[in-house]
């Protein structure tokens, strides 16, 4: 595995900052090309392009603005093309450079794929995050080829002395059809590095008819090291006299070191390095602990079992899961202490009201599980910190490590490596801050690698939530009335990361009297995002709830949120909203056609769930069956999910098997995932505890489908997870008359009859 | 203590603690990196490997108790990845991550050298202990069948239907 992805690329390229030609003018164009000959021949294109698409950049930006560098074409017509972000598992690695190779006018059989190293003089918005690559970088991926594809044709034009106009593009060949004259690009590399750029605001891209790639099925193109088991992870990622180090933290979030055993440590087996990490008391960047270092991680991992070390726990040990559910239960009580939003009148709604439901729906914090513990591999050497860093953020872990090192952020070089899962888990890098510390102490190469233990007790939550809903529908059947009092985490009036809820959360706008408010609560765990944040909890509490007034209402529930969504909504407060309706009811009567819906079950047993969401630009809606034994066994059956996420699928192959994977993620949530806390800690340590879906549960189907729309497209890592929750419940509850208002399913008896 | 087994055909001896877990033997003493971490306590079967023809979690198998016997890792299942697996495993490009399949790869060769046409019963049997956190769960199931149809010559289908979208 190589040391350096792209180092002799960096030093051919002689890449730097922007000139002063495109600084000049607050609104001018940063868009530019450099083209640049390489050393034995061949062109390295390097294109800037500004990420958000919109051609024009404001001065405040222009100072981040620099060149990207995608293309290294060699005069035998090798082409290979930088992945630039971060791969998880989400597919990017092989997305992005499709787009480019399709507007270059290669095959893809002719591409190989090289990923970036982060490099912020170079590339921009290199984070994995959001299911925000596609909408990101659409445009600027298929611009950087386009502008190739017109250098080529430059190339042609000026050796053949015709008008670029004139000729055609296609496999990587240029042609002249009046004159049958034909060129490789690679024979045109080295004449293309000597023109000047084309425009990449003004070069001519594809009409979507004439794509070749993008919208056909490309496998992932580290399949085949993945099936022969190549080193591709942060794992696998060696060095010459590499040492290997765990990191002991105290259980309870936050607590320090007062005493530790080192030296019995240091006289394990194979123990080179023993010693106190103090940490500057964050538990996003370095938190205090014990470092022991080693000559293999399973010596490191051992002497743990010496070690014995005297916490100061602090004031988290006060904080438990038991609590919070006592202390949500007396504040649901009381008047929320933050209004969200009140339209109408709801107390006279709900008197007026037909038929009125209450319910308090619950779930519990998550840990992300993602199978690839936390881990890092760092060499301090001569000043600088080289790390291979298996991150979805390597802009805030550059950052997170300079500022608690002390060290300059060009001191720090990151090779992005693939990551066994990402989840929302690798945007935050305190394993890249420890690693980064014990690498100064001991000077050698050292990967450090966490214990299932280490992770799941020393994540950043999904934070639990607590939500006491009443609603009330008319006579007519059509929801009036609804009123959340949503008990989360925060203080001074602000929510804990992930933990908030908006405004404008679905039905707000949409039901004439509405009432929804917030209470906080001190929370000492770390929060943070996890595969679509808020949405993945509070998905199954409004579906769900809008689902128990559809039955209360003696309604279909796809009917039911048709009339919904064909509202006309009340105007939208401050940010958020903007929800397109018909989008929505698009997928939800697609989904319901192909499910064959036709209202509730008419057999014991079985059910049928719907439910719908609108998370990170993309709006979907599925269908759920189950089976449910009379003793209460689940059997997930099969599923249809419906999703619109603009007006195109970039890979097919992976875009089927991605909403597949949230689809299945979703059930995994709602099936047996708890993490509680006692005394500040967490209990859940590894899998026999917190069991994660297997084989067994998953669906037998799980029926894809794409309504394409015209709008600009949008990501998959995420949306497809939200609705799959509530519809599953809702189908459980179709199935037994069982109604399940706190995860996870697995506390309840589902037996019937 | 030195213990001395077969790796992937190739006889190796080392001088390790006779209680390190294989796995560990395997990627920081040999260097083999395919068998995975990712829970140590043989519940997720990231680790597979076949111990004389057994598909076994490396994670808690002492190395002591491997002296003398024959060790497939996923590298070793096939000299250039053509395994029936392998090659089926990248046509229906069943990987996400990737971080699990290794291990699932190891799982299903071991279940189709015992039941060459194994029902979905027999998939849920063996491939339970292998987690995949991304969710791959139709297409490995997919992939089994496909590869268990190709060995036999048959032709079958199962699992879910995909679609690339339309107006």
């Amino acid at each position: 595995m190589s040391r350096h992805a792209t180092g002799a690329d960096a030093a051919a390229a002689g890449q730097g900052a922007p000139t002063d030609d495109a600084l000049q003018g607050g609104m001018s164009r940063r868009n530019f090309l450099k083209v640049t000959g390489i050393a034995g021949g061949g062109l390295l294109l390097a294109v800037g392009i500004d990420p958000l698409g919109n051609g024009l950049l404001a001065a405040e930006r222009a100072v981040d603005f620099v060149p990207n560098h995608f293309i290294r074409l060699t005069p035998d017509g090798m082409v290979t093309i930088m992945a630039q972000n971060p791969e998880i598992g989400q597919g990017v690695k092989t997305m992005l450079p499709m787009l480019i190779a399709d507007e270059f006018d290669v095959d893809w059989e002719s591409v190989t794929v090289e990923q970036a190293a982060h490099e912020p003089d170079k590339y921009s918005r290199q984070f994995a995050g959001g299911s925000n690559a596609t909408p990101t970088h659409y445009m600027p991926m298929r611009r950087a080829g386009a502008v190739g594809r017109q250098l080529m044709k430059d190339a042609a034009a000026q050796q053949w002395g015709v008008d670029a106009s004139t000729l055609e593009t296609g496999s990587g060949v240029v042609s002249h059809p009046a004159s049958g004259r034909t060129v490789t690009y690679g024979e045109l590399a080295d004449l293309a590095a000597t023109l000047p750029a084309p425009d990449p605001e003004t070069v001519p891209l594809k009409d979507p008819s004439e794509f070749r790639i993008i919208g056909t099925p490309r496998r992932n193109v580290d399949n085949p090291k993945i099936v022969t088991g190549q080193p591709l992870f942060g794992i696998d990622f060696t060095l010459p006299g590499m040492l290997y180090a765990v990191y002991e933290k105290c259980p309870v979030f936050n607590g320090t070191v007062v005493s530790a055993n080192l030296d019995a440590v240091l006289a394990a087996d194979g123990v080179r390095h023993a010693f106190v990490v103090d940490g500057v008391g964050n538990t996003s960047t370095l938190v205090g602990g014990v470092a022991i270092v080693a000559d293999t991680w399973w010596q490191a991992n051992k002497a743990r079992e010496i070690l014995e070390v005297v916490w100061d726990e602090g004031p988290a040990a006060e904080q438990s899961s038991a609590g919070f559910q006592a202390r949500a239960d007396e504040l649901s009580t009381q008047t929320p202490e933050n209004m969200l939003r009140e339209d109408g009148d709801v107390d006279a709604a709900m008197g007026a009201a037909a038929a009125t439901v209450e319910a308090a729906y619950s779930y519990p914090f998550i840990s992300h599980a993602q199978l690839e513990p936390d881990n890092c591999t760092a060499w301090w050497h001569d000043g600088v910190m080289e790390m291979w860093a298996p991150t979805q953020t390597p802009d805030s872990g550059r950052r997170d490590v300079a500022n608690v090192l002390g060290i300059e952020e060009d001191q720090i070089t990151i090779d992005l490596i693939r990551c066994g899962g990402g989840f929302g888990r690798r945007l935050y890098n305190e394993w890249m801050v420890e690693t980064a510390w014990i690498a100064r102490e001991v000077g050698v190469p050292v990967k450090l690698l966490w214990t299932r233990e280490d992770d799941m007790t020393h994540d950043r939550y999904r934070p639990g939530g607590f939500h006491y809903l009443k609603g009330g529908v008319d006579a007519a059947g059509q929801l009036t009335a609804w009123d959340n009092h949503f008990v989360s985490y925060g203080s001074d009036g602000r929510f804990a990361g992930s933990a908030s809820l908006s405004a404008t959360e679905f039905p707000s706008r949409y039901v004439p009297n509405f009432r929804s408010g917030a209470s906080l609560m001190p929370l000492l765990v770390p929060t943070g995002a996890l595969r679509a944040p808020g949405s993945n909890a509070l998905a199954f509490v409004m579906q769900g709830f809008i689902d128990e007034l559809a039955n209360a209402a003696g309604a279909d529930p796809v009917q039911f949120r048709l009339d919904l969504l064909n509202r006309t909504p009340l105007p939208t407060t401050g940010r958020g909203g903007g929800l397109d309706t018909a989008r929505m009811a698009g997928v939800l009567e697609s989904v319901a056609d192909r499910a064959g819906w036709s209202g509730p079950s008419t057999t014991p047993g079985k059910g049928r769930g719907v439910a719908f969401h609108y998370s990170h630009r993309g709006y979907f809606a599925e269908v759920v069956d189950v089976t449910v034994s009379q003793s209460g066994r689940l059997t997930i059956d099969d599923v249809w999910v419906v999703g619109d996420v603009g007006n195109q699928i970039i890979n097919p192959l992976n875009a089927v098997n991605n909403v597949q994977g949230g689809v299945i993620e979703g059930f995994s949530h709602a099936l047996g995932q708890e993490i509680t806390i006692e005394g500040g800690a967490v209990v859940q340590q590894n899998f026999n505890t917190y069991p994660l879906i297997r084989l067994t549960e998953a669906p037998r189907s799980i029926d894809v489908h794409f309504v394409l729309t015209d709008n600009a497209p949008t990501g998959l890592g995420e949306p497809s997870l939200p609705p799959a929750i509530p519809a599953l419940v809702n189908a459980i509850h179709d199935a037994t008359g069982k109604r399940i208002r706190s995860l996870p399913i697995n506390k309840h008896d589902l037996s019937w009859g | 203590m030195v213990v001395s087994f077969t790796v992937n055909g190739r006889s190796q001896s080392v001088d390790v603690s006779p209680e390190m877990p294989l796995l560990w033997v395997l990627r920081d003493v040999l260097d083999i990196k395919g068998p995975k971490f990712g829970c140590g306590i043989s519940r997720c079967g990231a680790c597979t490997v076949h111990v004389n023809g057994t598909a076994r979690r490396s994670c808690t198998l002492e190395v002591e108790r491997v002296e003398g016997a024959q060790i497939t890792t996923i590298e070793g299942l096939s000299p250039d990845g053509t395994h029936p697996l392998q090659l089926i495993w990248d046509e229906l490009d069943v990987a996400q991550c990737g971080y699990c399949q290794g291990g699932q790869i190891m799982a299903a060769a071991a279940l189709l050298d015992e039941i060459p046409n194994p029902t979905d019963d027999d998939i849920d049997i063996a491939m339970n202990g292998n987690i995949c956190r991304c969710g791959t769960y139709l297409r490995i199931r997919e992939a089994i069948h496909q590869a268990a149809s190709a060995t036999e010559g048959a032709s079958q289908g199962t699992g879910s239907a995909s679609d690339g979208g339309d107006r």
